[in-house]
């Protein structure tokens, strides 16, 4: 396959066209050299008898229709890893964009991964403490989770990954090796150097590997860049033994992206133009975290999502919601209350927790304090609706109670400092000194004896 | 079989080839050097198309296309119970023994076992004449189930042959009929059907049995029947897996199917971790031991998802035809149909509402019409429930496959995001939520339970519809200017939202309730009902009416008195009774 091919039919946003190609494979590399001396690559997207169209991974302007030689590798996307790259930055395609030079190594993984086996997996149960409430307390982390977090635009989300990068670091963490592998999708340069500056003051920077493709670089490398990111996690979990956190940050420019080049392949869009298989192809990302059997690493995932226009329901954060073990919804309420993070615990959730927390794991009563908690502040939401009509002084005993609760529950519970690390015995601590701010009568989620013992204490 | 059919085409899972006159619609094919799986989905001269049940990475225009001359098919035999498959019966831990850890493609066709020798216990002798549907022998599949072998559908004739009882592997023959004009066949320990094909019955009964799940909002409220069909719509995270888990945990099917289509791996990981530790309670045994996985999770090829209902349901009317009770739970039918939807997008078809095909409804259909009381071909009586969760987007009833759905299930059981915030679980809006079966179970419920047992429900619900009213006015106003009768409807109301209807899946008694307890619960809330109601038209306030002990007690009733003894009701019932008397006296 050493044959150069000089002449592109067509090419139309980052897709390029060609014909008379015998032999390529569905979702190979194709190697574009350009006439001023650069080098692209592009993926075969679509094969119809001798007909071909690829995405050129850094996009196709400066290309032109007789410009080029494409030079196909009968490989699909394959990187070379080892460990060499913790503590290394690279692009979306998997390329060194700092000053130590390119990976050699004979170990190549393909980029797409393929689907564990259920029957392969572990069900995780471990607990990571986070040293925030909201989190360890109601919607607990647990190794080997996806956990998204839901936020909006301005919301703090980077300060609050970046928080959770630096505690959890340190949790019961006996001789494990611990990396933190980061993609940045489409973001802002300053977002990305806030990252970079956070892992540094964590001292973390050794053992990070970052994928970078910010917001002016080429659409077709959002594409990849989740993909090179979770093959390096996988490699470093699974191959090496390390215990990952990957923090992905923003799934909406990678959906996006996608919209983008589905649009210029001319799909049948379904909601919103994003094209049909948005499901499977974010599923094909999350489903990426996990634990094995037999194996000693374990991929927990972060991905971070702007949802447009603060809509929970809007297809990214749904398809994200279905796909994923739970979700951290920011409030931009909350936010404007100054209360950092602003959590909104209501719609949090995480799937896992159930078989992560209480006897053996945090401590017995965290289930039903957790299910106390959010019934309580649940009712607080209806009880201030009413008291916007009525005025809060004309609420019954019991209902100022609740009004109490729910201010004490934001401020002293949901607010934290950026540095504070609260264990998990801390949080439980708060949240009785709140729950002992409502009627014993009111806690229905409690049994009787477990009320006994902390209520009032 | 030969063919020079060579791929011209490929588009993720979907692959055209040339040559393909001589392939038949919805034949299985062997794509590429590789052999991947897949299957013709349309025919256009000698073009085919076919949808492809691996991922296609790597395959090259011109690699072969074979023929295997059959319709996609599962092998129907024992080995099936307590195992976990992919959406096209291929076992998964055979696969991980081929390809450790990931999944990988080019693994070809397997199924069953072709090794394990089972027990096999002959119940036909030299001379019988045989007709579909008849039981040739008997294999104990698992502690629970008798695995009977049956003649398949299209054969009839005399045996002329037949092996002692003893140990033999599935490829063994049997048995072999003569038929008619002379024709032997041999009966081995499997046979193969098509996934699209209903398998035939002898008639389609009236649904006239409750499938008892022991969930109180279920059973009483919205009860499901066997045979029939139930839809569980909610948005992520109010509880839908959680709620097809209960049902296949304690459901009183002898058979459960449970097909995660499309959903996440570690879901599928906990149920075969936590399945195999559930004691059934009706067999005390394992409940693996009466249940067939199906995962094709969400990173996992598209179209073998939409393959994987016709494998579940298959697979439920194979053990249906046995005689057997079987409810299929499939999470989630959206998932599926959003796979019709991608393959179809591939297909440049015409989309019609948000992208889905115009023959959604007519494929939710059938699917759901598979469904039924049968009589059997071998006159027993048997049934498979369908109960599909369904994943609307951004939560909303109106989109096409909730709204279609609607038009072909029976019960509908809306799960409801504001009741998950609350923790109210399982999520069930009474609102919303409907079931058509309580009119046919009437019948049983008055003949096994109690004759006001219906009558109980509908009072309790008409509670919880004045409480919906209700609620308006005291979101605007506030409770306390209602008068005290209204305000004991509330009081009521919320004694059966949080002792009655939310029920603890972790709670060892309050996971499954008998049915005799459920109702004894029921008449206790009416009694305390009817207690406080005399004593509030007495004129005495409702602060006094309420007592918070009392009360309280009753709400954890549930908690508090063990399935296995009942006797507490009557006690807790003595204590309310001496209480409203006292409290009625001293104002009299």
């Amino acid at each position: 396959m050493n044959k150069e091919y000089l002449r592109l039919d067509k090419i139309e946003g980052p897709l390029i066209f060609l014909s008379g190609i015998e032999g390529a494979s569905y979702g190979e590399i194709i190697k574009i050299k350009v006439d001023d001396g650069t080098e692209r690559y592009g993926k075969i997207i679509r094969l119809e008898k001798e007909a071909v169209i690829a995405q050129v991974f850094e996009g196709t302007s400066g290309l032109s229709t007789k410009n080029v030689r494409v030079k196909f590798t009968g490989k699909p996307f394959e990187l070379a890893l080892s460990t060499e790259i913790l503590g290394r930055t690279f692009n979306g395609v998997g390329r060194a964009i700092d000053a130590g030079g390119e990976i050699f190594s004979n170990e190549l993984y393909n980029i797409n991964g393929r689907p564990i086996n259920p029957v392969a997996r572990q069900y995780p149960r471990d607990y990571i403490q986070t040293g925030i409430s909201t989190i360890d307390t109601l919607a607990t982390l647990i190794r080997g989770q996806k956990l998204p977090v839901f936020s909006g635009n301005g919301l703090p989300h980077n300060e609050l990954a970046a928080q959770i990068v630096r505690q959890a670091k340190l949790s019961g963490d006996k001789n494990e090796r611990f990396a933190v592998v980061f993609a940045a999708i489409g973001v802002k340069h300053d977002d990305a150097a806030f990252f970079r500056k956070s892992f540094e003051a964590a001292g973390a920077l050794d053992n990070v590997v970052m994928y970078i493709n910010l917001a002016d670089d080429p659409i077709v490398e959002r594409i990849s860049t989740p993909r090179c990111a979770l093959t390096a996690a996988e490699y470093l979990a699974f191959v090496c033994g390390y215990h990952i956190l990957v923090v992905m940050t923003d799934i909406t420019s990678y959906c996006e992206a996608l919209r983008e080049i589905s649009s210029a392949r001319e799909e049948v869009p379904s909601r919103k133009g994003y094209p049909g298989y948005l499901y499977s192809d974010l599923a094909a990302l999350y489903e990426r975290a996990g634990m094995m059997k037999e194996v000693e690493g374990s991929i927990t995932y972060l991905p971070i999502l702007t949802m447009p226009n603060d809509d929970i329901s809007h297809p990214i954060p749904d398809l994200t919601g279905y796909i994923t073990e739970g979700q951290i919804v920011l409030s931009r309420e909350l936010f404007q209350d100054n209360i950092y993070p602003p959590v909104n615990v209501l719609p949090s959730l995480s799937r896992l927790m159930k078989d992560g927390i209480g006897e053996g794991y945090t401590v017995k009563e965290h289930p039903d304090v957790a299910n106390q908690l959010f019934a309580s502040y649940s009712k607080v939401q209806d009880i201030r609706a009413l008291a916007q009509i009525i005025g809060e002084s004309d609420l019954s005993p019991v209902d100022q109670a609740y009004m109490a609760f729910g201010r004490a529950f934001e401020g002293d519970f949901v607010k934290q400092h950026g540095n504070e690390n609260r264990s998990i015995k801390k949080s439980l601590e708060i949240a009785w000194q709140l729950l002992s701010m409502l009627p014993k009568e009111e806690l229905d989620r409690l049994d009787d004896e477990i009320i006994a013992e902390f209520y009032g204490k | 079989m030969t063919s020079n059919s060579k791929i011209i085409m490929i588009n993720g899972p979907v692959v055209k080839a040339d040559d393909m006159a001589a392939f038949k619609m919805r034949e299985m094919v062997m794509v590429g050097n590789k052999k991947l799986i897949g299957e013709v989905i349309a025919l256009d001269g000698a073009v085919g198309t076919i949808q492809v049940y691996e991922e296609t990475e790597g395959l090259k225009v011109n690699e072969p296309v074979l023929p295997t001359g059959k319709p996609l098919s599962l092998k129907l035999g024992p080995g099936l119970m307590g195992n976990m498959f992919d959406g096209i019966e291929r076992p998964l831990h055979k696969i991980e023994e081929i390809s450790k850890g990931f999944i990988g493609e080019g693994i070809g066709l397997i199924s069953l076992d072709e090794e394990k020798s089972w027990q096999v216990e002959i119940t036909v002798k030299m001379g019988d004449s045989l007709k579909p549907g008849d039981i040739y022998a008997r294999v104990q599949e698992t502690d629970i189930i008798e695995h009977r072998l049956m003649v398949p559908p299209s054969v009839t004739g005399e045996v002329v042959h037949v092996v002692p009882n003893g140990a033999y592997t599935i490829e063994t023959a049997l048995v072999q009929l003569k038929g008619q004009k002379g024709k032997r066949t041999d009966l081995k320990m499997y046979q193969e059907w098509p996934i699209r094909l209903p398998r035939p019955v002898n008639e389609r009964k009236m649904l006239t049995q409750p499938l008892v799940t022991g969930q109180r909002v279920l059973d009483i409220f919205f009860p499901l029947a066997k045979g029939g069909t139930a839809a569980i719509p909610g948005g992520f995270g109010t509880g839908k897996t959680m709620t097809q888990h209960q049902l296949a945990k304690w459901s009183d099917a002898d058979i459960i199917v449970y097909i995660g289509c499309g959903e996440r791996g570690n879901e599928m990981t906990d149920v075969l971790e936590v399945f195999p530790s559930l004691i059934d309670p009706k067999t005390e045994k394992p409940l693996m031991e009466r249940t067939i996985l199906i995962a094709n999770t969400s990173n996992m090829p598209v179209a073998a998802r939409e393959a994987s209902v016709y494998t579940g349901i298959t697979l439920a009317e194979y053990y249906r035809d046995m005689g057997y009770h079987v409810a299929i739970m499939a999470d989630s039918t959206s998932r599926w149909a959003e796979a019709l939807r991608e393959i179809s997008g591939r297909l440049e078809e015409m989309p019609a509402e948000e992208g889905y095909p115009a023959y959604l409804p007519s494929r939710l259909a059938e699917f759901y019409e598979r469904a039924g009381y049968v009589e059997t071909l071998n006159c027993q009586e048997a049934s498979v429930t369908i109960i599909g969760a369904v994943s609307p987007a951004g939560g909303d009833f109106s989109e096409p496959v909730t709204e279609n759905t609607k038009r072909f299930v029976n019960a509908f059981l809306a799960l409801d995001k504001k009741l998950a915030y609350a923790r109210h679980y399982p999520a069930i809006n009474w609102l919303n939520s409907y079931s058509g079966y309580i009119k046919v179970l009437g019948p049983w419920y008055t003949e096994n339970i109690s004759s006001d047992v219906l009558e109980l429900r509908n009072e309790m619900l008409q509670i919880l519809y004045e409480e919906n009213k209700l609620s308006d006015i005291v979101a605007l106003v506030g409770e306390d200017v209602l008068p005290d009768d209204q305000r004991l409807v509330l009081e009521i109301a919320k004694v059966i939202k949080i002792g009655y209807l939310q029920q603890n899946a972790f709670h060892k008694d309050d996971t499954y309730v008998p049915l005799p307890k459920q109702h004894l619960m029921l008449e206790m809330i009416k009694f305390l009902y009817e207690k406080s109601a005399e004593a509030v038209h007495m004129g005495i306030p409702i602060s006094k009416v309420k007592n918070v002990e009392l009360y309280n007690k009753v709400m954890k009733m549930k908690y508090t008195i063990p399935n296995d003894d009942l006797t507490g009701i009557g006690r807790l019932m003595t204590e309310i009774e001496s209480y409203y008397n006292g409290l009625i006296a001293s104002y009299q």
